[in-house]
């Protein structure tokens, strides 16, 4: 799932301050479950923008042309008339509507990561979508976003008694937790393999997947 | 056999017990300090470390540093390079110019990360760890290539180096990793600083080791540093006997008694735990760290000086 935070209310103020007519777009999937662009969201922001609130709804996966496209269209004279659409969805979302509509787009909220759901208002970034997956070398812990410096062949020096440097040793060492694991699972040979340099440059590009 | 490029692996491959000592250049334009300093430590070591923005602070670089030390106060040096603010193109051409310039030894580091540091917005790089690094550079001297296999005019003189963490808890999984990086080709090692022997002894058993270690320790310039090494840095033990020697020995108002006592408590100290390691270990050397104590260290390497390890 696609992790957002709502950007501070004085935040989306001003990135509105010249919209006089809003249009408000929530996202009926990951938005909603983190509780940043659901129903409910969405109406409380429509009620603090007052007046200037022209519209609203919350698109089933705003970041899928298609379903953009089929939820938008019933608003579509409205939307036209409004000065700017306040997106409460991630970027990918807000860059569709922006390229459906044509219209100004202001991010009500920060994307923050691809993550994992412990119960909501606790997720945990899990995956970087680096293009390369590797976990079953990794006893199921992804090295590039679990370990603060992405490192192949950890741990650094900055591990202490399991934990990591990063955020002053309070979260685990994701390469304590690989080598744990692998230990129990009697795979440290994986450990011990020398992981050679990765190939950024397919991420050097914008990436388009096009299969058919 | 491989080639021999620098007096450090000269005198290490010949077995002699060697010691080297760390400057730390800092956010200045000034070239002084850092000449002071080599020349205080080159009768007493082998060979200097030059720091690479240690604790992610943006420092006059350990590259020009290291040349300058070499060029000016005539001691070599062993040049840090962290792979947390190059990408690989940065750190190939560093490698180039370090060989170029006449530096012989290189340390990895993966570096401490950039939040903890002087500019914490900065991005992180980790293009490659410390381990890829090594790999790197062996490509780079034994085969006369860069990492992608494109050729490099002109012999890469360069010995690469590893740090090893005897205070890492679990061990286990340092000495794992440590054995990778030696795996991966690495040459020498150097620890991270340790104070108690039990601890550098226990590391050196179980890695047994195929390459040189150097044992790296920090005799502290008064009992607060002690203490707050103990306090605040996780994972390292400094043993309360210590600490207590260092506070007994300071004097407030006799500047000169005091600081007399303290080099007494640190040579007394480290003399015995060099000793004890000579003794009963695999230790090729000692590393000492001294961040502006440049003084001590005569003062406990010349009196173990016996050119056997």
């Amino acid at each position: 799932m696609i992790i957002t935070k709502s950007k501070p209310k004085e935040v989306v103020l001003r990135s509105l301050e010249d919209s006089k007519k809003v249009f408000i777009v929530g996202c009926g999937t990951c938005a909603t479950l983190c509780q940043t662009g659901g129903e409910e969201q969405v109406e409380e922001m429509a009620n603090f923008l007052r007046e200037r609130s022209v519209g609203k709804v919350v698109v089933e996966t705003p970041c899928d042309i298609r379903v953009l496209k089929r939820d938008l269209s019933p608003h579509f004279g409205i939307i036209e008339s409004a000065d700017a659409i306040l997106a409460l969805c991630c970027g990918s979302g807000a860059q569709a509507i922006s390229e459906f509509t044509g219209k100004i787009v202001v991010p009500g909220l920060d994307t923050l990561f691809v993550g994992e759901t412990e119960r909501i208002g606790r997720f945990y970034e899990r995956c970087r979508a680096c293009g390369d997956c590797i976990i079953h070398e990794t006893a199921g812990v992804c090295p590039i976003v679990r370990c603060a410096k992405g490192l192949l062949n950890g741990p650094c020096g900055g591990m202490a008694n399991g934990k990591c440097e990063a955020g002053g040793h309070t979260r685990d060492c994701a390469w304590v937790l690989i080598y744990t694991r692998l230990k129990e699972l009697g795979m440290l040979k994986e450990f011990m393999k020398v992981r050679t340099v990765r190939d950024w440059s397919k991420k050097a590009e914008p990436q388009e997947l096009k299969t058919r | 056999m491989k080639r021999v490029y620098s007096g450090f692996m000269k005198a290490l491959s010949e077995g002699k017990f060697v010691f080297t000592g760390e400057i730390e250049p800092k956010k200045t334009t000034k070239l002084d300090g850092i000449i002071w300093a080599a020349n205080v430590l080159k009768s007493h070591v082998v060979a200097c470390n030059v720091t690479d923005n240690p604790r992610a602070r943006a420092y006059l670089s350990s590259l020009v540093a290291s040349y300058v030390i070499q060029k000016e106060a005539g001691l070599e040096t062993i040049c840090h390079m962290t792979v947390r603010d190059r990408n690989r193109l940065a750190l190939i051409s560093d490698l180039l110019g370090a060989s170029a310039l006449g530096i012989r030894n290189v340390l990895v580091i993966s570096g401490d990360h950039t939040t903890g540091g002087d500019n914490p917005g900065a991005m992180p790089v980790y293009d490659l760890d410390s381990t890829q690094f090594v790999q790197m550079v062996r490509g780079m001297v034994d085969n006369g290539i860069d990492l992608n296999g494109n050729p490099i005019d002109g012999e890469v003189r360069l010995h690469v180096g590893v740090v090893g963490n005897p205070n890492a808890d679990p061990l286990e999984v340092e000495i794992c990793k440590v054995e990778r990086k030696i795996n991966a080709g690495a040459e020498f090692i150097q620890t991270q600083i340790v104070f108690d022997v039990e601890r550098a002894k226990r590391f050196l058993k179980d890695l047994n080791s195929s390459i040189p270690v150097l044992v790296g320790i920090f005799p502290c310039k008064s009992h607060r540093i002690a203490e707050f090494i103990a306090n605040k840095i996780p994972g390292i033990s400094v043993p309360k006997d210590y600490i207590e020697g260092l506070r007994r020995a300071e004097y407030p108002g006799n500047v000169s008694e005091s600081r007399n006592k303290i080099d007494m408590v640190n040579v007394e100290y480290f003399s015995n735990f060099i000793k004890e390691l000579k003794k009963t270990t695999k230790a090729a050397g000692i590393h000492i760290m001294t961040m502006g104590y440049e003084s001590i260290v005569g003062k406990i390497a010349d009196g173990l000086l016996d050119g056997t390890r």
